[in-house]
This record gives structure tokens, C-alpha cells and sequence, in this order.
């Protein structure tokens, strides 16, 4: 039985992670930001996930596994960040957030 | 045989649900097809003979994360995306090409890769649960105890911000939207003067 090439997983994981930074890059709407974030977070999962099969070390698992708590707590003190701004400011667009933009 | 369809198909529905959650106006939309996507991923995670981390990216990652994405969606009322007016043409090039680089970037480094990454059957050993957690609670041990106070901060830090505001820092609220910045094209976020202080129900 043939197995799918792992470099087919790691151009997938690339692939996403370009797709996520394009919306980090573009989108103006902080959720979706957030949200393209996550994207980035999940590809280089599926990257260390693709390399401890690769490397027969399970290792990148236990790391795949700390990834998602920091995304847990980023996704939980991000969100509330932005209740806190929409508090303020009735919108969470990012374009009018520029109080420190120089 | 079967292993590469299966793969291709989960391949192509997480990059159809990216592109969705990054080009689709509605963030509800959006969310939702990032539900799609971190299917598909556990998917191949399954395939690449990690079905514990499978197991926690269905219940962390759709079953927390995205549910608490969902909700703030929903509490917010964030309507869709309008239009931009102007310099977004610029930025999204400028985004498009950079994404472009980098990918290019990746995949000639693969490249190089390519034929040397045909791996073996799946061993017993690597599914192993039990081997995870004893490189997990053996070797990081530190690490995760780490991960752990680090949620709690977390925790701690989302109370604080999204926690009802006390009447002291209430009335450092200004009522009137803070002054644009010196020279700039005007007031930029004086649209809804009105609605600066928030009204008593919000939380």
C-alpha cells in the first residue's frame, strides 16, 4: 500500500499559511483576522504533525499539543479585547483603530 | 490508493473552507468555514496516525475555540464588512504578493525535499497513546505545568478586560470620541459621537 508523500502535507500546510496571512494582511473586520490567525496556527499544526510522522518522533505531537493551549489563551484574552473595544468604540474595524498609528 | 484520495479530497475542502474564511464578508460565514477546515485537518491528522491530536482539535479547536469566536460574533453583532473606500486595492496587492513569496519560498525548499519523504506503515509504537503521555508528563513535564499557568493567566486577563467596568474607570471614558491626530485628514472615528458611552446593559 502506497503512502501519500509527506511534502504533499507540508505544501498543503504552506499553502494554508499563505492564505492566512493574505487575510491577516487584508481583511479589516478584527474577527476574521482572528480568524486567519487561527488558519496560520492550525497549517504549522499540520507541518509539525507531517514532520513527527516523517521523523517517526512523536515529539511534534507534544508540541502540536502546546500550540493549541497558546491558541486557547490568544483566542480567549484576544476576544475579550475586542469586547472591551467595541465597548468603546461601537465597531471593531481595524482601520479606526488608529489612535497610535503614526 | 485510497489513503491519497481520501487525502486529496480533505486537502482540497480545507483550502476551499480557508479561502472562504478569508474572503467572505460575513464573519459568521467565515467562522463556520474555519469549522470545515479544522475538520478536514483532523482528517489528516487521522491519516498522519495522530488520532489524539485529532481527538483535541475537534474538541478544542471546534468544540471551544471556535464556539467562543462564535459566540462574540453573535454578541457583538458584527454585521458584514463594508466596501473599503480607498487604499485597499494597494494593501491587497501588496498582501497577495507577499503570501505569493512566501509560499513560493516554502515550496522550492520542499522541493528540494521531494522523493526523500516516502515514509513507512504506521508502527504501533507511533500511535501509541501511552508513549505520548509519557513524553508528555516525563520530558515536558516543565512545559506543560508552564501551559498551564499560562491559561490561567489567560483566564485572569480576559476577566479583567471583558469583565463589567467599575464606575472609576467609567467616567474616564470620554464622552466625545478623542481627537484625531494632528495634521490628519480630520477626526477619523468621530462618526457615532453619540454612541461612545456605552449604554448600561452592554456587558
Amino acid at each position: 500500500m502506497e503512502m501519500v508523500p509527506v511534502s504533499w502535507y507540508l505544501l498543503l500546510a504552506a499553502l494554508l499559511f499563505a492564505i492566512g496571512t493574505a487575510g491577516a494582511l487584508t481583511r479589516r473586520n478584527g474577527i476574521t483576522i482572528f480568524l486567519s490567525i487561527e488558519l496560520m496556527l492550525n497549517s504549522v499544526n499540520l507541518t509539525l504533525v507531517a514532520y513527527s510522522r516523517m521523523l517517526n518522533d512523536q515529539t511534534g505531537q507534544v508540541l502540536v499539543f502546546f500550540v493549541l493551549a497558546v491558541a486557547a489563551a490568544e483566542a480567549a484574552v484576544g476576544l475579550a479585547l475586542f469586547i472591551a473595544i467595541y465597548r468603546h468604540r461601537r465597531t471593531i474595524d481595524l482601520n479606526r483603530m488608529n489612535l497610535l498609528r503614526w | 490508493m485510497i489513503e491519497t484520495a481520501i487525502f486529496l479530497l480533505f486537502a482540497l475542502l480545507a483550502v476551499a473552507s480557508a479561502l472562504v474564511v478569508v474572503l467572505h464578508r460575513n464573519p459568521v460565514y467565515s467562522t463556520l468555514s474555519l469549522v470545515v477546515t479544522l475538520i478536514s485537518l483532523a482528517v489528516l491528522f487521522v491519516l498522519l496516525g495522530a488520532p489524539f491530536i485529532a481527538a483535541l482539535q475537534i474538541l478544542i479547536y471546534t468544540g471551544a475555540i471556535v464556539v467562543l469566536f462564535l459566540f462574540v460574533v453573535m454578541l457583538l453583532n458584527i454585521g458584514r464588512e463594508e466596501i473599503s473606500q480607498q487604499r485597499g486595492l494597494v494593501q491587497k496587492a501588496l498582501a497577495g504578493i507577499g503570501a505569493l513569496i512566501f509560499l513560493g519560498i516554502v515550496a522550492s525548499s520542499l522541493w528540494g525535499l521531494y522523493g526523500t519523504t516516502q515514509v513507512g506503515p504506521l508502527t504501533e509504537d507511533f500511535v501509541s497513546l501511552q508513549a505520548l503521555a509519557t513524553l508528555l508528563f516525563g520530558e515536558y513535564l516543565l512545559t506543560f505545568e508552564l501551559v498551564g499557568l499560562l491559561l490561567l493567566v489567560a483566564v485572569i486577563a480576559a476577566t479583567v478586560l471583558a469583565g463589567r467596568l467599575s464606575k472609576a474607570s467609567q467616567v474616564s471614558v470620554p464622552e466625545e470620541g478623542l481627537p484625531g491626530p494632528a495634521g490628519g485628514p480630520g477626526p477619523t472615528y468621530t462618526e457615532h459621537p453619540d454612541q461612545v458611552t456605552p449604554p448600561e446593559g452592554v456587558r
